[in-house]
């Protein structure tokens, strides 16, 4: 039984049928990998995962409970958090400032902030924040304001602020798309980290297939809305369905 | 200390001894002296600065933290002068029941404006707010005419009940607000030498009440609420993703700031007990939002600055006529001092609008951090200037 | 029945002048991403290029009259506009009197000149700062513009009539088969509906049917690609500007008739109009005119006795309460396109 249970999920948009039939398991500390070319419904599927689309029919459930019909805050504080394919961060914020949010959301809930006491008594909060942008090197960034930051350094802020809230499961949506190959390849190298680091489970959605490989545990190929095959790295590759579905993009 | 910041503790600190020797730095001119119109020292316009403080602090919470542009707060502004002048009427001249009654009211009416306004956001939400103020003015004019007084205004008589207290004073006038007996608009003067000096009563009730709103302004910027509130300007999206819902908090923030409208509405009236609709009227929303911008949108002092920084020139400029300008350049030739005259004319006096809506735009183009960018850049020129000089020093030093 | 028709077309006038200005707003909001609180502004201007023009037509020497005598028997002295000099007394006596309808003429190369300036210098230093600094410069503007009015032309409004023939009122009750008196309808009224539906139909037809409102409309709906393909779209905006302050201002114009043009007006009709914006959608042209004159006619509505006798106030209100319930149940308005502005 794995954290994350997709069960025959199904979703159209008028006369599209973006998914169809998904059923996806997601097992405790490994690296699942989500692949298929363009317009395989990656997207809709995530979409589907952090309550920004509700499915037509089926179930998907974390840990157990239904996720169906939750606000993406409250998904956020079952457990899963995300990352998004552009950084979203705070960028008006100091880098430090957009560690403590994740901190305090996880802490006091969706509703229970503090109105009155100050951010600068939290040192247990802050000590937290301050191990976690160690881990990702970017300590001396602390006070930076972060929209001034590269974009490299604003996709590490975000994977550290996901990180601090020792999410149960980590959603990456396209994390390299757009990138050039050294930043890939950064990127690439900052998940390795964090996955040697510590237990972490993760579900990549991913176009690229260099970074899947380099990254999963486990990998499963959507085409046209439905899974084709689900399997370890290396059975993949070669697979026939998976180089049919790819013929004309990775051919 | 109080649970703020060393920084924080300094700025209270300055604000709390500029308002208590207000009545001594704004009045540096003696009495006879030619320059004694440009004084602030005086109670009335001193109680207008820190209500007016009051106003802007609260509207910064909500404009300079979420982001959320309210075209509409003189309806809160307007509310809390109605409720108080209606505890006035019926229940005691004491100004302490006027207050709460006048934040309550406030602070309800901005849960129901708000609840509605929040459910959009950038110019939809401005247009909804300023709808809602447009129509509590209109309404204040016309169909509530029974609580408002319509165009005349709500004030008190004598025959109003005041249960706990009196209808009128012994010698048959109407009674006057106070607090617990100490009235509002009772004063002591302080000669010294060619000064005098004028310490009200109703300056300081407002006074100490501004700086118990600032107080309260500076925890609520350095919580983990004030922060959140800035992530919302900054990212919602990101927001939703990390856990929190950003409703709840921006409904806050808004009912916040409305009562504190509410209760700077309420003290107007404690100082003079009349209200009357055109406080609600949008273009005393937009003079908010000039408070807020000009002194500095987002910054702890900024408001109050700019509040007391328009609030004396409105006072000054109006207050300068031809003849006071004729004054001060008549050592020019008499061609030369018409011609100064002409031109300084249409930007003093009547004309102060025209200076305000002049300074409103040079701000926003040039200065959209307000004053206290300003004064930050202008203190970061005077400081980089001498650090050139002893480049020696600084380089054998470690960097912090 | 008779009295619900009066009711349209009182609500005509006003809704024609909403139309107007939101249209305006609409332009400048939908090709330069601008929202303009100076444009209620432009709108006042129109109306005071009107009284200025009737104030340089009533120019005057004084000439003494030899054949009329005052009371205590001196020769009269009277006024002699120059336009009479110049023309005739007859001929000038009568451009005189048409004022208003000459001052289109002289108001659209100004209204031209005051956007183009407006645009060039302020408004496009603005174009990629916050929407709130965009309402906060301009509304600065706006009270700029109207302080300057103020000092000019007094804080008074300034009666301003239409040409004799328009001043009377058509029954139309009658033409209608009602009694008489039953709907009385000033002529200038139906001028200026009339005149609006020109305008209306003059920049829709330049939208439509010409190469530049071509770009235009792609500029509305994508401005990057537009600018891509090698359009210089900036010079076209400015003439959009340009020609969005001038339909405001012929809008100000053609209204001193109907209300004394007073320097405050243009911030009157501003909140009302991007209400109006607001409900046809922001950026849809035919939204801004449609809620309009919807709107114009709900208000007039709203002000008959018998409503006001079950709804107490609700003319003062309608306005902003139907704003606030199409903000919440269709936040993009009547005609406004999805993703408009949402965040």
């Amino acid at each position: 039984m794995g954290i994350l249970e997709v069960k025959d999920v199904n979703k159209r948009f008028g006369g599209l049928k973006a998914l169809t039939d998904v059923n996806l398991s997601v097992t405790e500390n490994t690296v699942h990998a989500i692949i298929g070319p363009n317009g395989a419904g990656k997207s809709t599927l995530l979409n589907c995962l952090v309550g920004k689309l509700i499915p037509d029919t089926g179930s998907v459930m974390f840990d157990g409970h239904s996720v169906l019909g939750r606000k993406p805050f409250e998904i956020n504080q079952m457990g899963i958090s995300r990352v998004f394919q552009t950084p979203e961060i705070f960028g008006d914020l100091t880098v430090m400032e957009n560690m403590m949010i994740p901190l305090f959301a996880r802490r006091d809930g969706a509703y229970r902030l503090h109105a009155f006491r100050s951010v600068a008594s939290e040192a247990e909060l802050r000590e937290r924040a301050e191990a976690m942008l160690e881990d990702v090197n970017m300590l001396d960034k602390r006070n930076m304001h972060s929209a001034s930051m590269s974009r490299g350094d604003k996709r590490r802020l975000e994977m550290a602020m996901c990180l601090v809230q020792e999410p149960r499961l980590l959603l990456l949506d396209e994390p390299t798309a757009g990138m050039a190959r050294a930043d890939t390849n950064n990127t690439i190298d900052l998940l390795k980290e964090i996955k040697a680091k510590r237990d972490i489970t993760m579900a990549i959605i991913e176009h690229d297939m260099h970074v899947v490989f380099s990254l999963a545990d486990r990998i499963t190929v959507l085409a046209q809305g439905t899974p084709l095959v689900e399997d370890v790295p290396e059975n993949i590759k070669g697979h026939p369905k998976v180089q049919e579905a790819y013929l004309g993009e990775h051919a | 200390m109080f649970g703020l910041g060393k920084k924080d503790v300094t700025l209270f600190l300055i604000v709390a001894v500029m308002a208590l020797f207000a009545p001594f730095i704004l009045n540096p001119f003696p009495t006879d002296s030619g320059l004694a119109q440009f004084n602030a020292g005086y109670p009335d316009l001193m109680q207008r600065f820190v209500i007016f403080g009051i106003l802007a602090i609260g509207f910064n919470i909500l404009f300079g933290l979420t982001g959320y542009l309210s075209f509409g707060h003189a309806a809160f502004l307007g509310v809390g002068s109605y409720a108080a002048v209606w505890m006035f009427k019926l229940l005691s001249m004491n100004v302490l029941p006027a207050i709460v009654l006048s934040m309550v009211v406030s602070g309800l009416f901005a849960v129901v404006i708000g609840y509605v306004s929040l459910r959009r956001s950038g110019i939809y939400f401005s247009i909804l707010t300023l709808a809602f103020a447009q129509m509590s003015y209109n309404l204040a004019y016309s169909v509530l005419t029974p609580v408002t007084n319509g165009e005349t205004g709500l004030q008190i008589t004598l025959d109003d009940p005041r249960v706990l207290g009196q209808s009128a004073t012994a010698d048959g006038g109407i009674p006057v607000t106070n607090l617990f007996g100490l009235e509002m608009r009772s004063f002591e003067t302080l000669d010294i030498g060619p000064w005098a000096f004028q310490f009200s009563v109703g300056y300081y009730v407002a006074a100490v009440i501004m700086l118990i709103s600032f107080y309260l302004a500076i925890r609520i910027f350095r919580s983990p609420f004030g922060m959140t509130l800035r992530a919302i300007r900054s990212n919602q999206n990101r927001l939703y993703y990390t856990g929190l819902n950003a409703r709840p908090y921006t409904l806050a923030a808004f009912v916040i700031s409305g009562m504190y409208a509410g209760l700077a509405g309420g003290l107007l009236a404690c100082m003079d007990p009349l209200a009357g609709a055109e406080r609600m009227q949008w273009t005393a929303s937009g003079e908010v939002v000039l408070m807020t911008i000009l002194g500095g949108a987002g910054t702890l002092i900024g408001p109050v600055l700019g509040a007391g920084f328009i609030k004396y020139f409105e006072n000054i400029f109006s207050k300068i006529n031809d003849q006071v300008v004729h004054g001060w350049v008549s050592f020019l030739p008499d061609g030369l001092e018409d011609f100064v005259v002409a031109l300084i004319h249409p930007f003093v006096g009547k004309g102060w609008h025209l200076t305000l809506g002049l300074m409103f735009m040079l701000i926003v183009i040039f200065l959209p951090g307000g004053l206290v960018e300003g004064g930050q850049r202008i203190a970061r020129r005077l400081r980089r200037r001498p650090a050139e000089e002893p480049a020696k020093s600084a380089s054998t030093e470690p960097a912090e | 029945m008779d009295a619900i028709i009066l009711q349209i077309l009182n609500g005509l006038d006003k809704g024609s002048a909403y139309a107007l200005i939101a249209l305006g707003l609409t332009l400048i909001f939908g090709t330069l991403g601008v929202v303009n609180f100076a444009h209620g502004a432009l709108f006042m201007i129109g109306a005071f290029c009107a009284v200025t023009l009737n104030r340089l037509l009533t120019l005057s020497h004084q000439v003494v009259d030899e054949t009329r005598t005052d009371f205590l028997g001196n020769p009269l002295k009277v006024d002699i506009p120059y336009v009479q000099d110049l023309f005739g007394e007859a001929a000038g006596a009568t451009i005189i009197d048409w004022s208003v309808p000459l001052a289109i003429l002289f108001s659209i190369p100004v209204m031209i000149v005051i956007g183009v300036v407006m645009e060039r210098g302020l408004i496009k230093h603005f174009y990629k700062r916050p929407h709130a600094d965009q309402i906060l410069v301009t509304f600065g503007l706006a009270i700029v513009l109207q302080e300057i009015i103020k000092q000019l032309f007094g804080a008074n409004p300034i009666p301003t009539p239409a040409p004799e023939v328009f001043r009377g009122s058509l029954d139309f009750g009658v033409m209608l088969g009602f009694d008489p008196n039953a709907i009385i309808y000033p002529y200038w009224r139906l001028v200026y509906f009339a005149f609006a539906a020109i305008i209306i139909g003059a920049v829709f037809a330049f939208l439509q049917f010409t190469t530049f409102g071509m770009v235009v409309r792609a500029g509305m709906a994508d401005r990057e690609t537009v600018g891509l393909l090698g359009i210089n779209i900036d010079r076209r905006f400015t003439i959009m500007f340009g020609l969005a302050a001038a339909v405001a201002g012929l809008a100000g114009v053609m209204y001193a008739p109907i209300n004394s043009p007073n320097y405050h007006m243009g911030m009157d009709f501003l909140v009302l109009s991007f209400v109006v914006v607001v409900v046809g959608g922001m950026g849809s042209l035919p939204g801004a005119v449609l809620a309009g004159f919807l709107l114009g006619i709900l208000e007039s509505f709203a002000s008959m006795n018998e409503i006001k006798a079950i709804l107490p106030g609700i003319d003062q209100i309608i306005i902003y309460l139907v704003a606030i319930i199409i903000l919440l149940t269709r936040p993009r308005g009547l005609m406004g396109r999805k993703g408009v502005m949402e965040d």
